[in-house]
């Protein structure tokens, strides 16, 4: 078979695919254990304190929060439902500064015990208020919390110090878990590291250390009818190839971060019309950041000389062949209101189509500096999509501007001592990776305060339109501010740039019905309304 | 014999407190921690507060030398102390793995000792024919591919192989289940990387069956039996290959103890649950308790593997005499 | 400063243990002779000296540059013909339109450099220790040997990856990780055979001729132990390079864009293994064929310096 007709034939069954998971939606039937394997491992089962998806995907499922991102329409950015509360996600009152919840009466720990107003109360106050020397990982997203109020058994009430647009999407965070009062009361705030007591769709089972952790249906689930599965396994795997061989050889039906292009269309190949393909852009970027206290990146001309080499439209279309990157984008959500359209995005520095244009620019400003380049790519030893995008990157300079670049890779953790500690590199691939869309709360990483800004640098002017941003209630002139701000930080100032978008690919199953992928992999992971088409 | 395996048994402990200091600050030269990696590690917002107080609840905040006299201390009274990634035991942590490298390891030896034995006693009798070089060839080939390598064609094989013949692509289960519980299950998952390992550890133990079978053939006792007009069958059976075992005994031996910790890449690609994974990820996630644990763990069994054979060797060759 | 006749009786006799590796024929009869009586050693040789002339000759022997991007020839099939160059991408190209046998001629540079540097460096580190551990003996010995008793009971991937971490990932990082380990195996096969050739009159009689302990270690001590050294040696290149494949494998050997053929797997071999075979098919061939070779060579060593040696 020729590459071209290879290709035909995979877009249509990919197409296929697609079709048959939205038609059968219908009638949702009951029964059946999920398998699914997870890529990263589970450290406490805490959601207030971790942050990877190694402990969302198989954890998640045995608890509740008090709002989420709508499962049936996860891909909205927006679309925010209750979970415990009732009726719809309520408006702010009060100028945007109060919020009342009216939680449910029918919802029940796994232990027996019914859930009320107080334990959603204790939660939140450990999410947000804890105690000295306990651990919140989040608790800065809530920075506007003024109080948390238990009004009475089934209302809960949140005042704000000031309106703010990053309060709704921060309560849906998946880390939220609501536990019981009794539990926090009765073991104290280390108890659930070890120990699952949640109202979620799934009881917890067993955890075999490094293997796998199973769940079993909650028969007293709030959502009534729900889950439709009799269970759930998430089964360990680190490596790619075996959680991808893992779905061939139906050891697994689905895996929830995303694989590859070339790993989709050898399962779509293998399995046809068994595969079904799920796609979605992703709410995590590659950065590009150079350090601004090294020489010659404390000169912008050489920053943006950086990132004006870079053909993003051409790396786009090749990257996305070979690896989970592929929109280009500002520094907003692609598909976010607040995101830049494509005649915006035209004018910032290195997202020209005139690749060539741009280039002799650059090219004439490290003239201009003077500036001969010859440097160090720091890299994480991650292959997808870090490294794929680091050789990119690379070549990417040698055509566009004849530097010399050498390419430093590290394991995560001293790739993270590097960044944040011992700051000793040239240039470094960085990402931000979000799990709710939350834009005014995304941008934040090009802040010169912000403590996830490894540039070491950072733009007076940029921090001064952020702090309009994020006290204004106005979409529209968030949106202007938010363009204001992205010229400058990716381009006028040159802070730290976007290289591409990941793109995520969830290839599962076909018989995995009711899951929908979501923008992020930290989302819609409580699988309450998934079932298997058996 | 016992002042020997005494005395062998005290220069144990200069070996296990050295290998204790080395493990411990050759971790801790890698720049960064468990923190850092669990809390910011994905992207996601991460507060330096936070950050601080994981540490300072890990004891990271400690002094080095704390640190270090804590870790000893725990073989004083018995406690390894927790997963800085989980919080768990060690003890808990390692246990269910053990089981399972323990099993792989058997079981890889059992396939090397299987392929090895008649491998290099054909080999030697054959010497310098073109069955001594196929039968060499064969058993370097094993050793020479990368063991990532053999593991994903296996793999890849399985599935298109079975997809071909029986219509639906197989592979072997991606989680353990003791053999005790499903041994069907258990053995359907375990044994390709137990012929994986075990072709490739087959090689060094053929190579000492030949030699030392070439050794002994050229032996006077040998050379009489077939004066007396023995059947070289018999001579190789009941006189050589006897007195020709010892050193393969000690390579199996030596191979083995390795097996126990070295499966770093093999268990990687069938995605065992094993010392070896567990080896990469505490080392990957710079759990230093764990990785340390590990290490100790797999320079006892090492240590001890070696005594063991050292004391077989003493007591089965009557030739030699310790001091 | 002429040693008296004894002394010199047993230095003529003990060197002439050694010239018997080296008969007084031309070499090249020699040579048949050799490749006549050890047929795999002799083909893992050839092996070996085509490997290392695509190394030193490699920009001769490509058409195609090493490392640049050429995203349009992306995953080309072996066979595809570049249209603006005119040139055939023999065994195809990789993910970034690289052509894959450029990559395999130029990783050779790397799998040798890599190999030989480690071997030679880890065995002649060890050579050194080991003899003076053995020549010295006493309170040096026993220190030498606790720590080599430790560095030998980590497995050596434990090990290689344990100095990795701390190093970081690179090619020279990766020679130091490998060597390191290599050092104290190599030290206790030569400490045992030099405890041997101590106990020999002769050297007793050195020492009490008053001759250096540099001289009498050069000169009586590390010709004896040549025999375990080569076959130390050269068991070590082919572990090497396999050791090499392995740090890649796992994320931390040599990186882009240095053409290395572990690296060639690691980025290439699982996800492309079957939409583009070619990616993950001739590395691992070119990684098993040079381990394959050298462990060939090294068995022919072993045989023809010391069939009784029986360490690995």
């Amino acid at each position: 078979m020729t590459h071209l007709t290879t290709k035909l034939a995979l877009t249509a069954l990919i197409g296929a695919g697609l079709v048959i998971g939205s038609i059968a939606e219908a009638a949702p039937k009951s029964g059946g254990v999920l398998n699914y394997v997870v890529g990263s491992k589970i450290p406490s089962y805490d959601g207030h304190v971790e942050s990877t998806f190694g402990m969302i995907h198989p954890i998640r499922p045995f608890y509740s929060t008090l709002i989420r991102v709508n499962p049936s329409n996860p891909a909205d950015p927006s679309d925010f439902v209750c979970d415990v509360c009732e009726g719809d996600v309520p408006k702010g009152e009060e100028g945007g500064t109060k919020f009342t919840f009216k939680i449910r009466k029918d919802v029940k720990f796994h232990d027996g015990t019914p859930m009320t107003a107080h334990d959603v109360k204790a939660t939140m106050d450990k999410v947000v208020f804890p105690p000295k020397g306990v651990a919140s990982n989040r608790k800065a997203f809530f920075r506007a919390v003024d109080s948390i109020t238990a009004d009475n058994d089934y209302q809960v009430t949140f005042k704000l110090k000031f309106p703010t647009g990053t309060f709704i999407p921060a309560l849906a965070l998946p880390f939220n878990f609501i536990y019981a009062k009794k539990d926090l009361d009765a073991h104290g705030y280390q108890w659930h590291k070890k120990n699952i007591n949640g109202t979620g769709p799934f009881k917890f089972v067993q955890h075999q250390k490094g293997s796998f952790v199973e769940g079993v249906k909650n028969p007293t689930y709030h959502f009534k009818g729900q889950p439709y599965l009799d269970g759930i396994k998430a089964i360990s795997a680190p490596k790619l190839a075996v959680r991808v061989q893992a779905i061939r050889g139906d050891r697994a039906a689905i895996e929830f971060r995303g694989f590859p292009p070339k790993h989709r269309d050898d399962l779509v190949k293998a399995l046809g019309d068994k595969i079904t393909v799920q796609e979605s852009d992703w709410n995590c970027v590659l950065m590009m950041t150079p350090n601004h206290k090294v020489k010659p990146f404390d000169d912008v001309r050489v920053r943006r000389a950086l990132t004006l080499a870079i053909d993003r439209w051409g790396g786009s279309k090749y990257l996305s062949r070979i690896a989970i990157v592929k929109t280009v984008g500002g520094v907003v959500y692609p598909n976010h209101e607040f995101a830049a359209t494509p005649e915006e995005l035209s004018k910032l520095a290195g997202y020209s189509k005139d690749v060539k244009g741009s280039r002799a620019e650059a090219k004439k400003l490290l003239k201009e500096a003077g500036v001969n380049l010859n440097f160090e790519l720091h890299n994480r030893g991650v292959d997808q999509p870090y490294k794929v995008v680091g050789t990119w990157l690379i070549d990417q300079w040698k055509k566009g501007l004849g530097a010399k670049v050498k390419q430093r890779v590290q394991p995560s953790p001293p790739f993270y001592a590097t960044l944040r500690k011992k700051k000793d590199f040239d240039v470094s691939v960085d990402f931000n990776c979000q799990s709710v869309i939350n834009p005014i709360a995304d941008i934040t990483k090009f802040l010169s305060t912000a403590g996830n800004n490894y540039s070491q640098g950072g733009d007076a002017k940029a921090d001064a339109i952020y702090a309009k941003l994020e006290k204004s209630a106005d979409p529209k002139e968030q949106r202007a501010l938010i363009r204001q701000y992205e010229k400058r930080v990716i381009d006028d100032a040159m802070v730290a740039a976007i290289t591409l978008w990941w793109y995520k690919i969830n290839p599962h199953r076909s018989y995995v019905k009711g899951w929908k992928i979501a923008p992020s992999h930290y989302l819609n992971q409580h699988l309450d309304n998934v079932w298997l088409d058996k | 014999m016992s002042k020997y395996i005494l005395k062998r048994l005290l220069m144990l402990i200069p070996t296990l407190i050295g290998a204790a200091i080395f493990v411990f600050f050759l971790l801790r030269l890698v720049p960064g921690d468990v923190c850092e990696l669990r809390l910011a590690g994905t992207g996601l917002y991460a507060d330096p507060a936070e950050i601080a107080l994981c540490q300072k609840n890990l004891g990271l905040d400690q002094p080095l030398i704390v640190q270090f006299f804590d870790f000893l201390w725990g073989y004083v009274v018995f406690d390894l102390g927790d997963s800085m990634w989980t919080g768990f035991p060690v003890v808990h942590e390692i246990g269910l793995r053990f089981e399972l490298s323990l099993q792989v390891a058997i079981m890889a030896t059992a396939v090397a000792v299987i392929i090895a034995i008649p491998l290099g006693v054909i080999s030697a009798v054959k010497q310098d024919t073109w069955i001594d070089y196929v039968v060499r060839t064969f058993s370097i080939a094993g050793i020479a591919m990368p063991s990532f390598w053999l593991g994903i064609l296996i793999i890849l094989g399985l599935l298109i192989s079975t997809q071909h013949f029986l219509g639906e692509p197989w592979m072997p289960p991606i989680d353990y289940v003791p053999i005790w519980e499903d041994p069907m299950r258990n053995l359907s998952q375990l044994i390709w990387p137990a012929v994986a390992t075990g072709y490739r550890y087959s090689a060094v133990a053929t190579r000492m069956t030949r030699s030392a079978l070439l050794e002994v053939l050229r032996e006077d006792y040998v050379r009489t039996a077939r004066a007396k007009g023995l059947i070289e069958k018999i001579i190789i059976n009941r006189h050589a290959l006897k007195n020709s075992l010892l050193p393969v005994v000690t390579i199996i031996a030596i191979e083995f103890a390795f097996l126990m910790g070295g499966l770093v890449v093999t268990e990687q690609v069938f995605n065992l649950n094993g010392l070896g994974k567990l080896f990469v990820e505490s080392v990957g996630a710079q759990d230093f308790n764990m990785t340390q644990q590990l290490v100790m763990l797999v320079v006892v069994i090492f240590v001890f593997t070696n005594l063991f054979v050292d004391v077989l060797y003493a007591w089965l060759d009557p030739r030699i005499r310790y001091s | 400063m002429t040693p008296p006749s004894e002394t010199a009786a047993a230095e003529i006799e003990v060197e002439a243990d050694f010239e018997e590796l080296a008969e007084k024929k031309p070499w090249y009869i020699r040579t048949i002779e050799m490749a006549r009586q050890q047929p795999l050693a002799a083909s893992g040789f050839v092996i070996i000296i085509i490997m290392l002339l695509m190394a030193i000759f490699a920009d001769l022997l490509t058409v195609f540059p090493a490392e640049d991007n050429d995203l349009e020839y992306m995953l080309a099939e072996p066979g595809t013909i570049h249209s603006d160059l005119e040139l055939t991408f023999l065994l195809g190209a990789d993910q970034f339109g690289r052509d894959l046998l450029t990559r395999i001629v130029y990783g050779a540079r790397t799998a040798l450099f890599v190999g030989f540097t480690c071997a030679i460096i880890g065995s002649t580190l060890g050579l050194i220790l080991g003899v003076a551990s053995a020549y010295f003996g006493g309170w040096f010995d026993l220190v030498v040997q606790r720590v080599v008793d430790v560095v030998m009971a980590f497995p050596l991937i434990i090990l290689a990856l344990a100095v990795v971490a701390t190093l970081g990932p690179g090619t020279q990082n990766v020679i130091i990780a490998i060597t390191i380990p290599f050092i104290p195996q190599c030290a206790r096969v030569v400490r045992s055979n030099a405890l041997a050739i101590r106990e020999i009159p002769y050297v007793d009689a050195a020492r009490a001729l008053g001759f250096s302990n540099a001289r009498i270690i050069m000169r009586h001590m590390v010709p004896n132990v040549m025999a375990p050294y080569l076959i130390m040696l050269t068991s070590f290149l082919g572990q090497a390079i396999l050791l090499e494949a392995s740090l890649s494998y796992l994320g931390m050997g040599v990186q882009e864009p240095t053409p290395a053929w572990g690296l060639m797997l690691q980025g290439g071999a699982e996800e492309f293994a079957e939409s583009a075979p070619w990616v993950a098919i001739w590395p691992g061939v070119a990684i098993s064929l040079a381990v394959f070779a050298f462990n060939l060579f090294g068995d022919g060593v072993r045989d023809t310096l010391d069939p009784k040696l029986r360490s690995r």
